[in-house]
């Protein structure tokens, strides 16, 4: 509860900031405050809650559990790690930057509800928290035009998913006289009205839009490059799987019980979710393109921790959230900084930028899932719960066959930067607090690979 | 505790030889000296406990998965150690006078390998060993990557896929057996092997071929190796000592160690279709050697027909088979390093490795030419020479294996002999007889390279004439893998 106080008062502030600081600079500085003000209150809570009961609140409409204040500190963290990184880029996006910060608080505020919600009341608001901001931030860059298509598409297809879920809640408020999540598991299989699957599915597509999953992924490599680039990595990382979370939270809590009847569904969206993302990445020319594909791939990797329906697939949420933010905003916070988004823009960083290019490398070993980086266990959790669960091994070998085809796009990257002639060319000076910045960022993926367990903490 | 320091001597050293650029070689050098005699130090150790002896060390990583950091030195492993140490010596000390590109990464990243080549061979947890079988090849992709031939990049790039794929395989099955062990989620090679073999049999069937598919990949088996002979030849010559001398053994000591105990049943009914693959691999294989000019290219046909002999007898299922078989992976590691310096050494006096540009060795570089008949004759198999214990250990057990066609597979992996015999011979005779070609530059023998090929060729005669400490320091490895 402290946490969403905190993110929308933070929010509020930051706007105010806005009106009396003029410099830039000192904008972000007091963003990095507010940010790291904000984990520090998420570690308060985690400290202070835990080993007691789940917090309920506002007639259980949010129950705040373990589970919901690890992964908000989790979020805040990379956020904080996100703006750390990115704080300068954003500088750059346009002259409103103490109101990007302010979208991106309120954004973590509708996250902190999808965490916690208990009623499908808050799931509601907290996805319309968490998506009108990022139709702003789509548009940020007003003179693109392609920020402009980016923001009206997104809002246009976004504001039509909504409306697909409300109908949802509707239906299923009709087949249950509940909005209590909890009150939907003693839906039973047998007699289970068709209003009430109705219902289920058009939750399930309007997540499926929300976390870019096939076949209601169209949108998102049209946004992710529109965007200003250092938006799309906050879109595309912690948003992404703070709605993963809301999505769990649904499906396990409520319809877990009733998994014969969507498992199949979400099986099938996960295989075409894997096949569409990694195929299309392949022949990406642009970086930027090909990340926007590989979050659809990834998105399918998360995919299957809703498909199956145990404990190790909320651990496998949490670890895959985190790992695939982490890896994305560092290579996100390299690419920016390159003049040509192209792979041939690429071309000689080694050469030029040993450091940078080394970091960069580790972040496409872990999105590729190569032991020893934080993707490798982000897969293993995943798979793992699939594998418990019985029936999808089909799904787990062919998904393992697809990781086996991002290698080709991820290595393009490492391939240009270090056995390719060329004079990468930065868009900004690379100075050394970025580079120790980016140096952190490599150790925490590191970290994740080798102790995944740190970041699970008693979950 | 001393199975760590096989590790992370490597393992530092690499770091270190990156870190100080000028110390490369001189690092790598000791590296590999204390790998070596520390090697040879467990394996006295082990051996003083009796044949089945081994020493195990182990600390908990990941207690919620079941996954610990456990290492186990059996006979088998610890030899396959030592050889990484002695292969690696002989490289680095062969490859002194020789200038690369950026020394400080080059000997970083073989040391690099080397400590993931090396913690592949002790792992006795499956999720550690995985960590490892991926680890010895992001060192392996980027040496041949940056310092290999011209066509470098999509060759490597082929070869780092078909691995890949084949880990990635093997990683489903061994999730799928982690989670099989009654008491909860263990990676424990022991809980593995309980987990695995009492699965039903059509279970047991599809999670073979998953394994196998990776260590075929690796080894490589007949239809699988087509990435190797282009990566053996585009490769520079000390990585490509590193992946056939070393990397592919990690292939048949994973089929040994995590396959044959792991799904028996299965093993046992498709026993005869691998050992028919590997033996029509060695013919395939040896065909094609005998019309290759480029000599690399030729002796990396030869090291499929090796390692088809050494899959076949794997599946043999018999106690000599299975000691043969370690016997001659330590061998053939050697004889393998061996070939490729002589080969390495062709290629920088004479410019080419093309043997139709090559002929009268004896002549202008005698000393080398003495060298290179005594390897062959070890890649042969010739009595006195190490390479005949182990093959003949091998063909013993897959003449007294159980399955039905056991003469046919002898006949054919015996003409596999033959055929050796007529493109290693040929070898010889072209590029050292014949007409006399003038050497580009550099004369014969250098002291380095003498020192480098005298350990070699001091093994070679020594293990052929006196393999005991070998055999007796290997005894245990049938206890602990066939039923």
């Amino acid at each position: 509860m402290k946490a969403i106080i905190a993110a929308t008062l933070l929010g509020v502030i930051m706007m105010f900031t806005g009106l009396f600081v003029k410099d830039k600079k000192q904008v972000v500085m007091i963003a990095v405050i507010a940010f790291l003000a904000l984990l520090g209150i998420t570690i308060w809570e985690v400290q202070a809650a835990s080993s007691a009961a789940p917090e309920m609140l506002f007639n259980n409409m949010l129950r705040i559990d373990s589970y919901a204040l690890w992964f908000n500190m989790m979020m805040a963290g990379c956020t904080f790690l996100y703006v750390l990184l990115m704080g300068k880029d954003i500088m750059r996006v346009g002259n409103h930057v103490a109101e990007y910060f302010t979208l991106i608080l309120f954004i973590l505020c509708g996250i902190f509800l999808l965490t916690g919600y208990n009623n499908l009341l808050m799931l509601f608001l907290g996805i319309e928290i968490m998506s009108i901001p990022q139709y702003i931030l789509a548009g940020a860059d007003r003179r693109n035009l392609k920020s402009n298509e980016a923001s009206l598409k997104y809002f246009l297809m976004g504001a039509f998913t909504t409306g697909l879920l409300l109908m949802g809640i509707t239906l299923l408020y009709g087949a249950t006289g509940s909005f209590y999540i909890t009150d939907f598991s003693f839906l039973r299989t047998d007699a289970l009205n068709p209003m009430a699957l109705a219902g289920i599915l058009f939750i399930l597509i309007s997540f499926a839009f929300k976390v870019s999953a096939v076949p209601m992924h169209m949108w998102t490599p049209d946004v992710y490059d529109g965007s200003p680039t250092a938006f799309t990595a906050f879109m595309s990382t912690i948003v992404k799987a703070g709605a993963f979370v809301g999505f769990l939270r649904l499906f396990h809590i409520a319809f877990g019980s009733l998994s014969d009847h969507w498992m199949l569904i979400v099986a099938i969206i996960t295989a075409a979710t894997l096949l569409v993302g990694n195929i299309t990445a392949v022949f990406q020319q642009s970086v930027k393109r090909m990340l926007a594909y590989s979050s659809i791939a990834q998105a399918g990797f998360m995919l299957f921790a809703i498909a199956s329906v145990n404990a190790s697939a909320w651990q496998g949420m949490i670890i895959y959230g985190v790992a695939y933010s982490v890896a994305t905003i560092g290579l996100f916070s390299v690419l920016i900084k390159m003049k040509d988004y192209t792979y041939d823009g690429f071309n000689g960083l080694a050469k030029k930028q040993p450091a940078l290019a080394f970091f960069t490398t580790v972040f496409l070993l872990s999105l590729a899932g190569i032991p020893l980086t934080g993707g490798f266990m982000a897969k293993y959790f995943v798979l793992n719960a699939a594998v418990q669960q019985g029936g999808l091994l089909w799904l787990v070998i062919f998904a393992l066959l697809m990781a086996a085809i991002s290698v080709y796009y991820y290595f393009r990257v490492i391939i240009a930067m270090y056995f390719k002639q060329g004079d990468a060319e930065m868009a900004v000076e690379i100075n050394s607090s970025d580079r120790i910045l980016l140096g952190i960022t490599c150790a925490l993926v590191i970290l994740l690979g080798v102790a995944p367990h740190l970041f699970l903490g008693s979950i | 505790m001393i199975l760590t320091l096989l590790i992370l001597i490597p393992l530092v050293a690499g770091i270190a030889a990156m870190a100080i650029k000028g110390a490369a070689k001189g690092i790598s050098l000791l590296s590999s000296v204390a790998v070596t005699v520390t090697s040879l130090l467990v394996l006295i150790s082990i051996n003083s406990f009796g044949p089945n002896g081994f020493i195990e060390w182990s600390m908990p990583w990941i207690p919620s998965l079941g996954s610990n950091i456990s290492l186990m030195g059996d006979g088998m492993a610890v030899v396959l150690c030592l050889l990484t140490g002695i292969v690696m010596l002989v490289t680095v000390i062969t490859n002194w006078n020789k200038e690369v590109e950026r020394p400080g990464s080059f000997y970083g990243l073989m040391l690099l390998a080397q400590a993931g080549i090396t913690g592949v061979f002790l792992a006795s947890d499956a999720l550690l060993f995985y960590f490892f079988w991926e680890l010895a090849l992001i060192p392996v992709y980027f040496l041949s990557s940056i310092w290999g031939g011209e066509k470098r990049i999509a060759v490597t790039f082929k070869f780092f896929v078909y691995t890949f794929v084949g880990s990635l395989m093997l990683l489903a099955a061994l999730i799928y057996l982690s989670l099989q062990n009654p008491g909860g989620n263990s990676f424990a090679w022991q809980n593995i092997i309980r987990a695995g073999a009492s699965l039903p049999a059509d279970q047991q069937q599809w999670l073979f071929w998953l394994i196998f598919i990776a260590f075929a990949i690796k080894m490589p088996i007949f239809p699988l190796h087509t990435w190797q002979p282009d990566a053996y030849e585009q490769s520079p010559t000390p990585v490509t000592i590193i992946l056939s001398a070393l990397m592919v053994k990690m292939g048949i000591y994973g089929v040994v160690r995590w396959l044959l105990p792991v799904v028996p049943d299965a093993v046992a009914y498709w026993s005869d279709t691998v050992i028919t693959l590997s033996v029509v691999g060695i013919v395939y294989a040896s065909l094609l050697a005998i019309v290759q000019t480029d000599l690399k290219r030729l002796v990396a046909y030869s090291s499929i027909a090796h390692m088809g002999l050494m899959s076949a007898a794997a599946f043999a299922n018999t106690d000599v088979a299975m000691h043969g078989l370690v016997i001659q992976m330590f061998n053939h590691g050697i004889n393998i390093a061996g070939m490729w310096v002589i080969v390495s050494m062709v290629e920088q006096r004479w410019g080419t490795r093309d043997m139709r540009q090559l002929g009268g060795m004896a002549n202008t570089a005698p000393l080398m030419t003495i060298a290179l008949v005594i390897i062959s004759l070890a890649n042969i198999a010739l009595p006195l020479t190490n390479g005949f214990i182990g093959e003949f250990m091998l063909f013993n057990g897959l003449f007294a294996s159980a399955s039905p066609y056991h003469i046919t597979f002898m006949v054919i992996a015996g003409l596999g002999i033959i055929l050796g015999a007529v493109y290693t011979l040929n070898m010889v005779q072209r590029t050292a007889y014949g007409d006399a070609v003038a050497m580009k530059a550099g004369g014969d023998i250098t002291r380095n390279e003498y020192i480098g090929l005298a350990i070699i060729i001091g093994l070679i005669i020594f293990l052929g004439v006196y393999p005991k400490p070998l055999l007796d320091m290997t005894t245990g490895v049938t206890n602990m893998v066939l039923p």
